[in-house]
């Protein structure tokens, strides 16, 4: 057992544990921060996505003792300081780019990481950039329309092409 | 203007609020106070005879709580097949055992022999290993023909043979035989159905609890339908009576067919939740998702298509081999028969048309219900044989589609089932405006330019949906009823939960059923609330899966919504003293017709609730109304689609150019919900078209076990938003529900894989390479390298 100590979502935390606990499994279990999904074993998903010192992390890829010192954001610190839904949370509202919200998190996250280093992506480095977020609800059409709006560009209103 | 609220509108979801946040609550975000922890040890080989299981080393070993195997399920009973097939010789189905935890032998790579129970996971592993497990390789059976010849390996000893059932539908032998003996022309071809994982990102879950004080169950699990648990498992399974058994699918992270079903792991969480007493619970890894969720699709197929010297249709004729892997999953049977022969017909007047299937079982996973469940099979198979018909006739596809549809409503198909509304011509005509079909040659000269071949693909495609019509569905040997139920419960104050037997795990009913009962009473959507997916909270209703939510649940809100309305007006008419006949509803206002008179819905709600000015001797205070809903038919969406794609003659890599589906589906609640779900049904069938495959070896082991190995479709392989129209503007209402609505949750994954095979096949056909008259699913590029290439 080892004591790691980050910062998530702007609170510093310390806990006690095991070597080959994952991040994912730490904010999970440890903190109960459950808006981190895990949807598989081998990588690839991206429902596990967080950030770490703003960089976005598969954090089932990572232990948590790795995070120490680190500064860590999950969804549930994504929203307005208000409690309202952010820039990219309220597009993936108003656009309808979730169904069943599993994939959400991660595609949130994957989404700000994007946006941080491109404000104004492309439909195609959109798609490109999504290489390791999979969602089986939505088709992603109105991910990429979300993420797009998000970052101030012009698509089609819901429901109405 | 587009509504901005009620039907026909699409306000934002509010479910997105808390999936946004991470505040959703899916099963494997619970944890119940004291659980342990469940690790289950799987079948490595496809077929084994158990010898022996030694436990010993593993019982001390640290935080153990207790260890299963088969034998400690003998005393239960085994999962059970909810639909009865009868063959064509009027014998019922093999129903082979399928216990909890394999008795005897192990049937195929996942299937669970034994379990340990820890106070961690970790720990639960740990002892996993420890345990020996003395299991004599058998030969495997694989393939489905194989399967099938004389002497083959047993899947199940017990049973004579590998067949399921041998299953004949639709016309006689003898009058299906003259068609095609008069026929002009006929098309043949073969072609596969591959297994497909369904994949709902959120991995299956189950958590049992077991309190002594009541002697009560409960379980929290991944389900689309709580209540067929509570039943299948209660009653047939583990023997509780459903008042002692609760069953709770909180968030449910996508479903697609493959989390209707009863799973081992349920039974034995509830199970050993009592044994341990102790809380228990399993969280699949995707790993064992691959291995245990069951597959979908597998079917391979002979068509055969009769076409007189007009090139009118005559016949159809199918020889279908159907995969059910090692056991019977809930509804397995029901798949490749009533959910697929009776689609045969598809969307033509085929005078005659005839279905034959067997069943069989192999050394797999089981195989049933998967978005579409048989409709995808059966369109497949008669789109491409009539796209390949239009070929060696030089005819065009649409052409030939157009002239052979049923234009006059309700049709009697050969196959069982009545069409009670459509217009195929009008959704024909829809997608070849939006595609730009006279815009084809110049798109396809700018593609050779570029040196891509490009192709048009067209499908058309009908589906029976609502799920279903008890009295029918008994008839042909569904052992459940398939009506649903909705409580609309009033509160004091006006508010109102409405408690529903559909389970939303995507679909967006928390927002859409609302959309329904505000607009039927004239008041705010934000007053009411819809309750899922807690057996201890709705009423006995089934569930959701083939497109049934709205047709079949949300028939049952409206007529409990009309009970509600008729009881408010009674009130109203005593509060107003008028005659409850002369008394109105609009905009939350209960009016004397004629006058000004009126009472507020808040005050007529009250006054059931605060009964002091109240009819008393005429009707009960309080405002709550049930209504069950049996459909009276199926509902039957359907669709033109199609695509172009470019075909890249050199590495035989496709991509999908533009995309365009024209949908039928009656009257559309919310347009907003009815686009995501089609674009999510395209996703599944580009993925199904071009990229996944379940692929088993010889040996029965899994080769697609991981997301490393199977291909799921990402964002980059899917149409881009300028070339991409999702339509539903074409809509003729269902005659016998009340919405008018047909469902739209499978559309999109029954529509689109023989629209891209189709426009494949006329890519390559374009660029000289007419001997490739059919490549199997996935269309990958180096099958289609092969095609090309004459290998
Ligand atoms: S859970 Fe981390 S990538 Fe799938
Ligand atoms: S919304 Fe369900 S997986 Fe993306």
């Amino acid at each position: 057992m080892t004591n790691v100590t980050m910062t998530v979502n702007g609170k510093s935390v310390t806990r006690e544990v095991k070597g080959n606990t994952l991040l994912s499994d730490f904010l999970r279990e440890d903190l109960r921060l459950t808006g981190t999904h895990v949807g598989c074993d081998t990588s690839q998903c991206g429902a596990c996505v967080v950030h770490v010192n703003g960089e976005a992390v598969k954090s089932c890829t990572m232990f948590a003792a790795e995070a120490d010192g680190a500064e860590v954001g999950t969804i549930e610190g994504q929203a307005n300081a208000d409690g309202s839904l952010n820039v990219i949370q309220q597009a993936f509202q108003d656009h309808h780019g979730l169904q069943c919200g599993f994939c959400t998190p991660g595609m949130v996250m994957s989404a700000a990481a994007l946006l941080k280093d491109n404000p104004k992506p492309s439909e195609a480095e959109i798609r490109d950039y999504l290489e390791g977020n999979i969602c089986r609800c939505t088709g992603y059409h109105n991910i990429v329309k979300a993420i797009m709006a998000a970052s101030g560009q012009d698509v089609p209103a819901v429901a109405a092409e | 203007m587009p509504k901005d609220h009620g039907i026909g509108a699409s306000p934002k979801r509010r479910e997105d609020v808390r999936f946004l946040t991470g505040a959703g609550n899916y099963t494997d975000d619970i944890n119940v106070h004291g659980q342990a922890y469940v690790h289950f040890l799987r079948s490595d080989l496809a077929h084994g005879k158990i010898n022996s299981i030694d436990t010993s080393a593993a019982e001390g070993m640290p935080g153990v709580v207790k260890i299963f195997t088969g034998a400690d399920f003998e005393g239960v009973g085994g999962l059970p097949c909810g639909w009865q097939v009868t063959d064509k010789n009027g014998e019922p189905m093999k129903e082979p055992a399928h216990p909890v935890l394999a008795q005897g032998k192990v049937r195929h790579v996942g299937d669970p022999y034994a379990a340990v129970v820890a106070d961690t996971l970790e720990e639960a592993r740990n002892a996993a290993e420890a345990i020996v497990a003395d299991i004599e390789e058998l030969d495997p059976v694989v393939d489905m023909a194989a399967a099938l010849e004389a002497g083959a390996t047993k899947v199940h000893d017990d049973l004579s043979d590998n067949l399921c059932y041998d299953w004949q539908f639709g016309t006689d032998t003898e009058t299906t035989d003259a068609a095609f003996a008069k026929a002009a022309h006929v098309t043949k071809l073969e072609l596969v159905n591959q297994r497909l994982v369904a994949n709902p990102m959120e991995p299956r879950v189950a958590v049992g609890d077991y309190s002594r004080a009541g002697d009560e169950h409960t379980l929290y699990t991944t389900s689309q339908n709580p209540h067929v648990i509570r039943l299948l498992m209660g009653a047939f399974v583990l023997g509780i009576p459903e008042h002692k058994l609760r069953v709770v699918a909180p968030d449910v992270g996508g479903g697609f067919g493959t989390k209707i079903f009863h799973y081992a792991e349920e039974a034995f969480c509830t199970f050993a939740a009592k044994a341990c007493n102790r809380p228990v619970k399993w969280t699949s890894t995707r790993s064992e998702a691959f291995m245990s969720d069951c597959h979908g699709r597998d079917h391979v197929t002979t068509i055969e298509l009769a076409l007189d010297a007009d090139n009118n249709f005559l016949a159809v004729r199918t020889d279908t081999k159907a995969n059910m892997g090692a056991y019977l999953s809930t509804f397995a049977s029901s798949v490749p028969t009533w959910l697929h022969g009776t689609l045969m017909a598809g969307n033509y007047k085929t005078p005659a048309v005839q279905v034959n299937v067997k069943a069989v079982f192999t050394n797999t996973v089981p195989v049933d219900a998967y978005r579409g469940a048989g409709r995808p099979e059966a369109t497949f198979q008669l789109e491409r044989v009539i796209d390949k018909a239009a070929r060696e006739l030089g005819v065009d596809p649409i052409a030939l589609r157009r002239q052979n549809f049923i234009t006059q409503f309700p049709y009697a198909t050969p196959v069982a089932v009545e069409y009670d509304t459509g217009d195929y011509e009008a959704t024909m005509a829809k997608m070849e405006e939006l595609m730009d079909i006279p815009g084809f040659a110049a798109r396809r000269a700018e593609s050779e330019k570029n040196g891509k071949l490009r192709g048009l693909g067209v499908n058309c495609f009908i589906e029976a949906c609502g799920i279903a019509p008890s009295n029918l569905v008994g008839q042909l040997g569904a052992r459940a009823g398939l009506y649903d139920a909705a409580t609309v419960r009033v509160n004091a104050t006006g508010s109102i939960s409405v408690m529903v037997g559909a389970h939303s795990h995507g679909q967006g009913h928390e927002t859409v059923f609302p959309q329904v009962v505000a607009e039927m009473l004239g008041i705010d959507e934000s007053m009411i609330d819809i309750v899922h997916g807690d057996t201890s909270k709705i009423p006995f209703g089934m569930g959701t899966y083939g497109s049934r939510s709205l047709a079949v649940c949300g028939s049952a809100m409206v007529r409990a919504t009309e009970k509600i309305i008729n009881k408010a007006k009674k009130i109203a008419g005593h509060l107003l003293e008028a005659s409850e006949s002369d008394i109105e509803l609009k905009d939350g206002q209960f009016t004397v017709a004629g006058t000004d008179k009126s009472v507020a819905w808040g005050d007529v709600t009250l006054a059931a609730y605060v009964p002091h000015n109240y009819p008393l001797e005429d009707i009960e205070p309080g405002l709550e109304e049930t209504a069950f809903y049996d459909p009276a038919n199926f509902t039957y969406p359907a669709g033109a689609y199609a695509c172009e794609v470019e075909v890249d003659p050199d590495t035989g890599a496709v991509s999908i150019e533009k995309f365009v589906s024209a949908d039928d589906f009656g009257n559309v609640v919310n347009p907003m919900i009815v686009e995501g779900q089609v674009h999510g049904g395209i996703a599944q069938g580009i993925g199904q078209a071009l990229l996944e495959n379940c692929a088993y070896d010889e040996n029965g082991q899994l080769l697609s076990a991981s997301y490393m190995d199977y291909a799921m479709p990402r964002a980059d392989d899917l149409p881009h938003m300028a070339n991409y129209v999702v339509d539903h503007s074409c809509q003729t209402p269902c005659t016998h529900n009340p919405l008018g609505v047909k469902g739209c949750g499978e559309a999109g994954a029954i529509g689109s894989p023989p629209t891209v095979v189709n426009a494949v096949i006329d890519a390559l056909h374009s660029g000289g390479h007419t001997h490739v008259s059919h490549i199997d699913m996935p269309v990958s590029p180096s099958r289609v390298w092969a095609a090309i290439n004459g290998q």
